[in-house]
């Protein structure tokens, strides 16, 4: 049967293989073949994403990192969290149930690089912001069975003796900035500052966070530590504001429900 | 080693060697402070290290005989020998991140020893190390017998594949001390990045000039498939790895892309690093060693065009299955699906090329530990593309993505398939680089094969079975309509897998040491015997480049 469906393509076969016969003789031609096959794909799927304006919503409440958060995100990085933490929550009832609103594009428009993850030995913490207080997460991070006994995560208890590096915040604000995150200059200069300020509530730099930042911003000492900024401080306020950059999926998913 | 090479040759590779320790220096003076600093350390004592190894030889007696009249082997079997060291070290650190996973205080009290750090280990480990050692050592074995010509140059072979191995050592020494840029399987930071295409431009160099040297009009399938593997993999690294660093003097950089389009040019490059990294490049060492081993002539010509171009062709649209019901617009996802079903034409044609080629042979398969891992790794290859396909299939992902089943897939082909084809060809190739009569112990063979081969379906069906039954908890309501079980319910009953993993895991190392064993006493104990016809000739009767078809 086969023979037969294929049948009227066989002077096709015949000219491919006749040609392909001669073409193998240049390195060139499986060079420049090789390429242009070989682009097409990633061409159509991967271009129109910059260009297709629906492709992230618009969120005008949408805001950046803080400095310490985004110091958070990079020890997050640092650790390899992403490997078993995802932070997608996709379009699925049982997911939506579980961790909240499904993710929107816009919520990672500022994420370079993206940590959606690909596996979930631990649970998605793309919603995981102000769900545990700063103590539950800072006492889960240093030793996780205290808490959840059956956890398998790793302990991080040195993030608590480990002073944050700050010296090199606004040249890694400005590294964003180049590549589309919308980093003010007197953002980029004082993110030293601010990284501390949002750790040290009811002092000057903390007014001066909320100034830059917003009023909703989360200024705490979020390693229960007054005495040193630590990455445990940065991390916590990482994970406090992950799903917390914009309302839209909270008022997205209402308006579908309706 | 150093007796093939020129004086003059010997002066290049010490002022290459030189330079590259000053860049190092450079790195380590520039970085101080941060962790780049100790990779310039370790760049600058790796190439200062080469330089005095060389130097110590440089006016030692020059080549006597012409050169050309035999093959360059010497940086094949330094590459057989690394991709051993790097599979014993990187299977290594995996049985230990699965028995971190099983009983997770199975660490160090040190930030280096968590999983998130080591994982990275083992899976650049196992892919580059491991994969891209052997990639590299077979494709230079391969071209130059499939062409009948010798390698063109003697340095800059040394240069890929030492270079490679640097950047191996960058990638794997920088995860432990948290240098990563978090993109699956292209963590290294940016310095690193730029040094992987410098070396990746000179092995495509060093690739076209050999096939311009070929005494044979037409290029071998291997060398296509070795070709897109060299071709493809640079582009999709150089755009993927697109970043701005913080500052030149640290390590830390920020990817170019965010959000959405991060994520589809992340899998866009994920996926095709198992298309062309671990697919490709191994099927050129299948075209190659499999009809060669079985003294059979590849089954199709015409199947092998088909399943050339449509692999090269279909895969690259394949990323984005990684993303379904994510925030990625639908029409990609969609896309995305179509052709991962698609993709099962061609790579079951090159699968049933494969194992057709052995019609007629499978006395050979019976007997034969080394052509049976060949075969073994074919059904795999069909096998996971299969499960592949419909794994990409939107309802399917929405119960196996997150889920170990994923770990299960990618398993089947990193063990069943890429590594079996790499023994396999191993064992074949040994004998003939270093000129002895056979392998040391055919009998430790079987014992590699059979331990390998049980412990992948160990492996594989511990995580089936723990894939399937997570996604179905995480899925699974109760009568009033509220989710029947917390997620740490799903985390406890993942655990009798978890050991069952790392026994597997466990199983399938001590193969890869028995065989690592087997590959040095063959070295150091058997007999020399000069195979014959392995030399470059202008003319087909003194060898055919593969076993002649009709």
């Amino acid at each position: 049967m086969l023979r037969k469906i294929l049948k009227p393509f066989s002077k096709f076969f015949e000219f491919h293989a006749r040609s392909h016969y001669r073409a193998e003789r240049h390195s060139m031609a499986l060079t420049i073949g090789i390429i242009a096959a070989s682009a097409v794909g990633g061409f159509v799927e991967i271009a129109p994403l910059f260009s297709i304006d629906e492709t992230v919503e618009a969120a005008p409440d949408m805001r950046v990192y803080t400095p310490l958060e985004q110091a958070g995100r990079d020890i997050y990085i640092r650790e390899g969290c992403y490997a078993c933490h995802s932070q997608m929550i996709r379009s699925l009832r049982d997911e939506v149930d579980r961790y909240g609103p499904y993710s929107l594009a816009v919520e990672s428009q500022y994420d370079h690089p993206m940590l959606w993850g690909s596996k979930r030995t631990g649970p998605d913490l793309a919603r995981v912001g102000e769900k545990f207080s700063d103590e539950w997460q800072v006492q889960h991070l240093v030793d996780p069975r205290s808490l959840v006994p059956e956890s398998v995560m790793p302990q991080y208890a040195f993030l608590l003796n480990a002073p944050l590096e700050t010296a090199s915040l606004p040249g890694r604000l400005a590294a964003l900035r180049t590549v589309g995150v919308p980093y003010s200059d007197e953002q980029i200069e004082n993110a030293a500052d601010d990284a501390r300020g949002q750790a040290y509530p009811d002092t000057d730099r903390a007014y001066a966070v909320e100034e830059r930042y917003g009023e909703a911003t989360n200024i705490r000492f979020f390693d229960g530590r007054r005495d040193r900024l630590t990455e445990m401080d940065a991390l916590v306020a990482y994970l406090q504001i992950m799903g917390g950059l914009t309302d839209l999926p909270q008022k997205t998913q209402i308006a579908e429900g309706e | 080693m150093m007796e093939n090479l020129t004086i003059a040759e010997r002066q290049q590779a010490m002022l290459l060697s030189g330079g590259l320790a000053l860049v190092g220096l450079v790195l380590a003076i520039v970085g101080h402070g941060d962790a780049m600093g100790a990779h310039g350390w370790i760049t600058l004592f790796f190439a200062g290290g080469l330089f005095f190894v060389v130097g110590n030889a440089l006016y030692a007696p020059e080549p006597t005989l012409d050169r050309t009249t035999n093959y360059y082997d010497d940086p094949t079997k330094v590459g057989i020998l690394l991709s051993l060291f790097w599979a014993v070290v990187a299977m290594g650190v995996g049985v230990w991140v699965a028995a971190q996973l099983a009983w997770p205080d199975f660490r160090f009290d040190a930030p280096w020893s968590s999983f998130g750090r080591i994982r990275p280990v083992h899976t650049s480990g196992v892919i580059f190390g491991f994969g891209g050692n052997a990639l590299i050592a077979t494709s230079y074995h391969v071209m130059q017998r499939t062409s009948r010509a010798r390698l063109a140059g003697h340095v800059s072979p040394w240069f890929v594949l030492l270079g490679f191995n640097l950047f191996c050592i960058i990638a794997a020494s920088g995860y432990l001390m948290g240098i990563t840029q978090s993109k699956e399987y292209a963590e290294p930071e940016w310095y690193a990045d730029i040094w992987l295409v410098i070396v990746w431009v000179t092995y495509f160099v060093l690739y076209m000039r050999t096939l311009a040297r070929r005494n044979e009009p037409h290029i071998y399938v291997a060398n296509w498939y070795y070709m897109a593997f060299i071709l493809v993999v640079a582009v999709l690294h150089i755009v993927n790895n697109l970043a701005v660093p913080a500052s030149f003097g640290a390590a830390k950089s920020y990817s170019a892309f965010s959000g959405v389009q991060d994520a589809m040019t992340q899998w866009w490059y994920g996926h095709n690093a198992v298309a062309f990294f671990l697919t490709a490049g191994f099927l050129g060492m299948l075209y190659y060693f499999l009809p060669k081993r079985a003294g059979r002539p590849i089954y199709s010509y015409r199947l092998s065009i088909l399943s050339f171009w449509g692999i090269v062709f279909f895969y690259i649209w394949a990323g984005s299955h990684h993303l379904h019901y994510t925030a990625v617009p639908q029409w990609v996802q969609t896309l995305g699906m179509t052709f991962s079903v698609m993709l099962l034409v061609p790579s079951w044609a090159s699968a049933g090329n494969a194992l057709m080629t052995l019609n007629g042979a499978w006395g050979k398969v019976r007997d034969d530990a080394t052509l049976r891992f060949m075969m073994v790794a074919a059904v795999f290859y069909g096998l996971s593309t299969f499960e592949g396909s419909f794994m990409a299939i939107r309802a399917v992902n929405s119960l196996s993505h997150y889920t170990d089943w994923t770990i299960g897939h990618v398993h089947a082909g990193a063990m069943g398939w890429v590594a079996l084809i790499t023994f396999g060809s191993i064992y074949a190739v040994v004998p003939i680089l270093w000129r002895r009569e056979g392998m040391y112990s055919p009998k430790l063979v079987e014992w590699h094969f059979w331990l390998a081969l049980s412990g992948t379906v160990i492996y594989v069906f511990a995580m089936w079975n723990s894939g399937i039954i997570q996604g179905l908890m995480w899925r699974t309501y109760t009568e009033s309509g509220t989710l029947a079980y917390s997620f740490t319910d799903s985390l406890v009953a993942m655990h009798p897998y978890y050991v069952a993993r790392t026994i597997g895991g466990a199983f399938f190392l001590s193969g890869a040491i028995i065989g690592a064993f087997n590959v040095i006493m063959t070295i150091r104990k058997v007999r020399e015997d000069t195979p014959e016809l392995d030399y470059p000739t202008k003319s087909e009767a003194g060898e055919p480049a593969v076993p002649a078809a009709e």
